[in-house]
């Protein structure tokens, strides 16, 4: 009887585990609250400081005194363009060159070498980026301090990732279903375009979109390569700036109004701060959006 | 000539190796034309390897290196000019998992007709319907139904595959379903209705059964009963009880060699080699 009793009783070591269990649950949760938490304080603080400072007019008209009053025009636009004119070039160089790695490139050496370079690649500081910039464009190619010489080192800066990112969304695509259509007479060409790509898309585009916050960020590759702390957009004509100028970007213009401009009002640089963020949010929104509206279209 | 006419595929000193390994050894074999035929063995001892090599597709799968000859309805499959593309649409390939693709279960059967053929060529509901409508219109020229001999009509296509695998009763009303929400035993129907659109005149099958229920099994059993002698059916399999079943003649193969050939039943009654009948009566495996 008292047999029957003690069987499924929980022994000692069951009580630890448990207890083990649901203090690794708790911990756990807890650091992914030390993540969350720190990042809405961050968001929340900038905003508050920089609230006094945000106007429309703010966004649509050119600082005036050195940059310590008036708008930000001339540098959201130029941010814009460098990430735009950046993103034309790293999209579909990356996106096509993982294609290649990914679904046409035999594993031998020659291609495990260009995979080692790609993943090293990623990891370069973007300082260096810059300065290769610098050699490569601005001075080699003669195209100078321009927005063209900073937009393709940003393409330079963040076309490994996006190959890397590719290729694994590519990776993800089930090796049965590329099967399937070789086992009818697809080419490799008719698999990729009918099958692997409609079925990574989204994927695709989560990596690629990452990037332009990424390239939207950064200011030493740019500063080094056709950024400038003041360059107002002329008002005349279709193109604010024409490509082989400097101009101004959001990043640049923070770094040097937090740093280096004595008198701005205190939320200035906040407020450009909020505006960067704000840039950064709407293109990852319009790619969480995307990728919902493809998502809801594939099921496996 | 009379007698590769009955053969369907047949290889000679067919080695192939994986990078270093080799993976078949010799194969020498003559598979009859409209039979099924088994192939059997343990586990890594070159039966897919052998079925993929029949169109070809192992070349797909990297480093893999082929020597020796194979004819497949009498034409030898490496001769320069053959076409994989269509090489593979005669020979067709089922597989283990059911794979169907993640369109449509309409788009599954034509998929093969729209990659072998011009746009312009098919014939699918919504041209149709625009030609219903250029009809009323009054527009009779340009290519409308009424020169429609050379066009390929794939509401029909579609129909007379899926009511070939028995699927049409089922999935008529589900043509626009994503195929692979479909039962397990209607995706692999749905892989077999998936060749047919192609004309294939040789059926690869890789363990169609293994995993699906008995109930499945069945069905995908009688099903090749009645494709039978419309086409040749090669099928892998690691049911013995299936080999003999389904199959006419079957093949057993040890470690990339092909041991002993003959029809099911003297393969399975009276081995000739001493490997099979220790396999057969499971004493490895």
């Amino acid at each position: 009887m008292s047999d029957r009793q003690a069987m499924f009783a929980e022994t000692p070591l069951g009580r630890r585990k448990r207890r083990t269990e649901r203090v690794a649950k708790y911990f756990f949760g807890f650091m992914a609250m030390a993540m969350v938490v720190p990042l809405l304080l961050i968001v929340g603080y900038v905003v508050v400081k920089g609230w006094p400072c945000l106007s429309w007019e703010f966004l649509t008209t050119n600082p005036r005194g050195g940059g310590i009053r008036g708008g930000i025009w001339p540098a959201l636009v130029g941010t814009i363009y460098l990430v735009g004119l950046s993103l034309c070039v790293s999209a579909p160089i990356g996106v096509l060159a993982a294609v290649y790695l990914n679904e046409y490139a035999k594993d031998n050496w020659f291609t495990r070498i260009v995979n080692l370079a790609v993943v090293n690649l990623a990891g370069v500081p973007s300082i260096v980026h810059g300065l290769f910039g610098v050699g490569a464009f601005v001075y080699a190619m003669h195209f100078g301090k321009s927005i063209i010489s900073a937009s393709l080192t940003l393409a330079i800066m963040t076309l490994p990732v996006i190959i890397a990112s590719t290729k694994e969304a590519l990776a993800a695509v089930p090796m049965s279903f590329r099967e399937a259509c070789w086992n009818v007479g697809a080419t490799r060409w008719q698999t990729i375009r009918r099958i692997v790509l409609p079925n990574s898309i989204s994927g695709i585009l989560t990596g690629v979109i990452l990037q332009v916050s990424r390239a939207a960020g950064e200011t030493a590759p740019v500063m080094l390569t056709g950024v400038t702390v003041y360059k107002a957009v002329s008002d005349n004509g279709f193109f604010l700036y024409t490509l082989n100028e400097q101009c101004m970007s959001l990043s640049m213009h923070l770094y040097y109004i937090a740093t280096q401009a004595s008198g701005a009002p205190p939320a200035l640089p906040y407020a450009i701060a909020v505006v960067l963020l704000a840039v950064v949010l709407l293109v990852n929104a319009t790619a969480i959006t995307f990728r919902v509206v493809l998502r809801s279209r594939k099921k496996w | 000539m009379s007698d590769a006419a009955t053969k369907s595929i047949t290889t000679r000193d067919l080695n192939l190796w994986y990078g270093k390994f080799q993976a078949l050894k010799n194969i020498n074999v003559d598979i009859r034309q409209g039979l099924i035929t088994g192939l059997i063995g343990p586990s890594g001892c070159g039966k897919t390897t052998l079925l993929r090599c029949f169109n070809r597709v192992n070349e797909r799968y990297g480093n893999v290196t082929t020597t020796g000859e194979i004819r497949v309805l009498d034409r030898n499959i490496y001769d320069a000019d053959v076409s994989l593309v269509e090489l593979r649409k005669s020979v067709g390939m089922v597989f283990q998992r059911p794979n169907p693709m993640p369109i449509s279960v309409y788009e599954n059967v034509v998929f093969g007709l729209r990659i072998h053929n011009r746009a312009r060529d098919l014939l699918g509901t919504r041209r149709k319907k625009f030609y219903r409508f250029a009809k009323r219109l009054g527009a009779t020229a340009g290519g409308g139904p009424a020169g429609t001999s050379r066009r390929i009509d794939l509401d029909e296509a579609v129909e007379k595959a899926l009511t070939e695998v028995g699927l049409w009763k089922d999935l008529k009303d589900k043509l626009q379903v994503k195929a692979n929400t479909l039962q397990l035993e209607q995706q692999q129907k749905l892989c077999i209705a998936r060749l047919l659109p192609l004309k294939p005149e040789i059926i690869l099958m890789d363990e169609p059964c293994s995993a699906l229920d008995v109930e499945g099994t069945r069905a995908i059993e009688e099903l090749m009963f009645a494709m039978k002698g419309r086409y040749t059916l090669v099928i892998v399999t690691h049911n013995m009880a299936q080999a003999r079943r389904t199959s006419d003649e079957c093949i057993f193969m040890l470690l990339g060699e092909l041991i002993e050939h003959n029809r099911t039943a003297d393969l399975f009654l009276q081995p000739q080699n001493p490997k099979t009948a220790e396999y057969i009566e499971g004493r490895y495996g």
